[in-house]
């Protein structure tokens, strides 16, 4: 019958399209130098590459990445060359472009999301002479090791505005993938709020996806309907902070400093900067010191995190604060995970005093108390 | 009870571009022509739309361009699968895959511009209901005119002349055509008319629902609204009410999250596609629900003489 083959080629469809869907995903872009060939006598330039898991016109995570690349370039000129390959998926295809940007004689090649750890590794294995640079993940080899930027420190700083700023007392986070790095900024943008608002509660909705617009956007929707009026995410475009505008609400920008998608709801910009460790990775590959089997976690003390252009509508006390903790997190004078912290179910987590350390932090797979809901079941 | 409202208020604006792009194709299906290239069909109208807006500042512009490209790319099928006879399930998949990837090349330039400030609307008095109002007369107008179009259509098909013409050349397109009746033009003018309803769910996604550019953002709607003729068993209210359905499914799922209701939040996110197969399921066991609507000769090419 007719009806039951249309069923069958819907299905088929479905498939092709997502493998269609992949293909066109693949792009490759060289990004073309300014500068004339180099001179005969000089030696050949490093060359470095780039994989993104979003497209470079994100406005976040990713646009973030390639502004740190631009200046590297701008930093080294023509003693390197780099290139960069966007919306690699967090798939079987991550591996064959990261052996593919080997293959084409890179030899400094990061990899900008958790996702390309596994394949990373495993063509970090065939090419010995190629470094390998991971960012977010945990897993290292002689020729690869790990970044990471502690992004909850621009959390806590938009917590602290979050807390002032809402009348509802009711804070809702789009959230992407329940990994710990996830958990652990809605936790710190929780204690960021109830440091200035112990009446604070968060909601969380879980999208499932880094880069997904439309479902940002239908989350961010059901937040504020459900009462939230200051949103957090922690996806990689602008979809929340868009949404927050067209519906009179306040939140952030993330990863890249995102005041202009939406100039009346943004609260401030808690952002990225990945330009020192690119600078400080590439020279040590030219200077031949570079080692593998280590890895870096930056904030705000190295540069790496801050929380930049806070709205003018912010009390003046509150703007203190933020500089207060950004002051204190400098110099090593203030601690985020610092106990008392407690959980959702009321037992304390961390003791008074208790500072957590950096082991304690790349576990947390809880929500403190203040945050509704229940983690989702999928760990890592 | 006003977070309640606002969740109809959601499921109403989530199911207007399921509606528009499912009533687009029961037209076509009505006719006797499946176009399961709707998807990229939808992308294409979406970027299309976009652009108009970016440039133009104008909505209504956006929604021309986008029901423009949606009319444009089913003109074309209609002349491949209706005059040169080409299959249609394969044709229409390959209109899928090259709306996806033609609107990701045309959009590239587009990703993450932004449109002026998007209007709001509210009914004048009806608007001001407490609980009522934020949930049924602060939409834009195009969500009432998803509920128009399927009125209209349900008048068209049978209660006019023209809607019994339509209907005769997709149930007996010999039959239609020994009354003297020009079946292939008939069969064109349903696939355009469709294509044209299908780029306006489109264009109202990129530039009103979402609203901004991002390949790929169509995001299985249009094989959604494809599954719902079925599930509609053809006939336009149940269209316009299965919309809904989905629509409320997929904010329901956001709502349950934000509301602290302990269920995994990956099962949620794929509840829609499990609807979409359990009703397929149900519906397929009784097949007097599907005889009964379903035009007899669906998919089926025809040559005169």
């Amino acid at each position: 019958m007719t009806h039951f083959s249309k069923r069958s080629v819907l299905k088929l469809a479905a498939l092709t399209t997502v493998a269609a869907a992949v293909l066109v995903g693949c792009g490759k872009k060289e990004e073309p130098k300014a500068a004339a060939p180099a001179p005969v006598a000089k030696a050949e330039p490093l060359k470095i590459a780039f994989a993104y898991v979003g497209p470079v016109g994100d406005g976040g995570w990713t646009f973030a990445h390639d502004n740190a690349r631009k200046a590297l370039e701008k930093e080294f000129g023509d003693k390197i060359v780099t290139s960069f390959v966007e919306k690699v998926p967090e798939s079987a295809d991550a591996e064959r472009v990261i052996r593919d940007m080997a293959g084409q004689g890179n030899k400094l090649i990061f990899g900008t999301t958790f996702g390309y750890m596994e394949p990373m590794l495993k063509v970090a294995a065939d090419f010995k002479d190629v470094k390998f640079e991971h960012a977010t993940g945990y897993k290292q080899a002689d020729n690869m090791r790990t970044y990471d930027s502690r992004t909850y420190e621009g959390a806590y700083m938009a917590g602290v505005i979050a807390g002032k700023m809402t009348k509802s007392n009711t804070l809702g986070v789009v959230a992407s993938i329940p990994i710990p790095e996830v958990i652990r900024n809605i936790n710190t943008f929780t204690l960021g709020a109830q440091s200035v608002n112990p009446k604070i509660k968060t909601r969380v909705v879980w999208v499932n996806e880094w880069f997904n617009p439309p479902k940002e956007t239908e989350a961010a929707t059901s937040l504020i309907n459900g009462g939230a009026d200051v949103l957090f995410q922690n996806t990689d475009s602008s979809a929340v902070l868009q949404t927050a505008e067209k519906m009179g609400k306040r939140a952030f920008g993330w990863d890249s400093d995102m005041t202009a998608y939406g100039p009346k709801a943004h609260l401030g910009s808690a952002i990225i900067n990945w330009a020192p460790y690119y600078i400080k990775a590439t020279q040590e590959a030219l200077d031949g010191k570079w080692t593998g089997n280590s890895g870096i976690w930056w904030g705000v003390k190295e540069g790496a995190i801050d929380m930049v252009s806070v709205a003018a509508d912010i009390p003046e006390e509150t703007k203190k604060r933020v500089d207060e903790i950004r002051a204190g997190l400098k110099d090593g004078s203030f601690a985020i995970w610092k106990g008392p912290i407690v959980g959702q179910d009321g037992k304390e987590i961390l003791a008074k005093d208790a500072v957590a350390d950096d082991k304690f932090l790349s576990g947390v797979n809880f929500y403190v108390k203040g945050v509704d809901g229940k983690v989702p079941s999928g760990k890592k | 009870m006003e977070a309640y409202a606002l969740l109809l208020a959601a499921t109403l604006n989530a199911g207007t571009v399921l509606a528009l792009a499912a009533l687009g194709l029961l037209i076509n299906e009505k006719a006797g022509v499946v176009n399961l290239g709707a998807e990229g069909l939808m992308l294409c109208a979406a970027i299309a739309g976009f652009v108009a807006v970016v440039h133009t500042g104008s909505d209504l512009l956006g929604f021309a361009a986008g029901m423009g490209a949606g009319a444009l790319l089913a003109a074309l099928f209609g002349v491949l699968v209706i005059w040169l006879g080409t299959n249609q399930y394969a044709t229409g998949l390959a209109l899928s895959l090259f709306g996806v990837g033609f609107s990701a090349f045309v959009g590239i330039k587009y990703v993450q511009e932004k449109l002026p400030p998007r209007p709001q609307f509210s009914w004048p008095v009806l608007g001001d209901i407490p609980l009522l109002g934020p949930a049924l007369f602060k939409q834009h107008p195009l969500v009432y005119g998803a509920m128009l179009i399927a009125a209209a259509l349900i008048w068209f098909l049978y209660k006019s002349r023209t809607g019994l013409v339509l209907r005769a050349v997709g149930e007996s397109p010999a039959s239609a055509h020994a009354l003297g009746y020009p079946v292939r033009l008939i069969r064109l003018a349903a696939v355009v008319a469709g294509g044209a309803l299908c780029g306006l769910a489109g264009a109202y996604l990129s530039v009103i629902y979402t609203p901004l550019w991002v390949e790929g953002m169509v995001a299985g709607k249009g094989w959604i609204a494809l599954a719902l003729t079925t599930f509609a068993t053809w006939r336009p209210a149940r269209v316009l009410l299965g919309a809904y359905l989905f629509g409320g499914v997929t904010m329901l799922q956001f709502h349950l999250q934000g509301a602290g209701v302990d269920v995994p939040s990956q099962m949620l996110t794929a509840l829609p596609y499990v609807a979409t197969i359990v009703v397929l399921a149900l519906i397929s066991r009784n097949p007097t629900w599907i005889r009964v609507n379903m035009p007899a000769s669906l998919g089926k090419p025809f040559h005169p003489g």
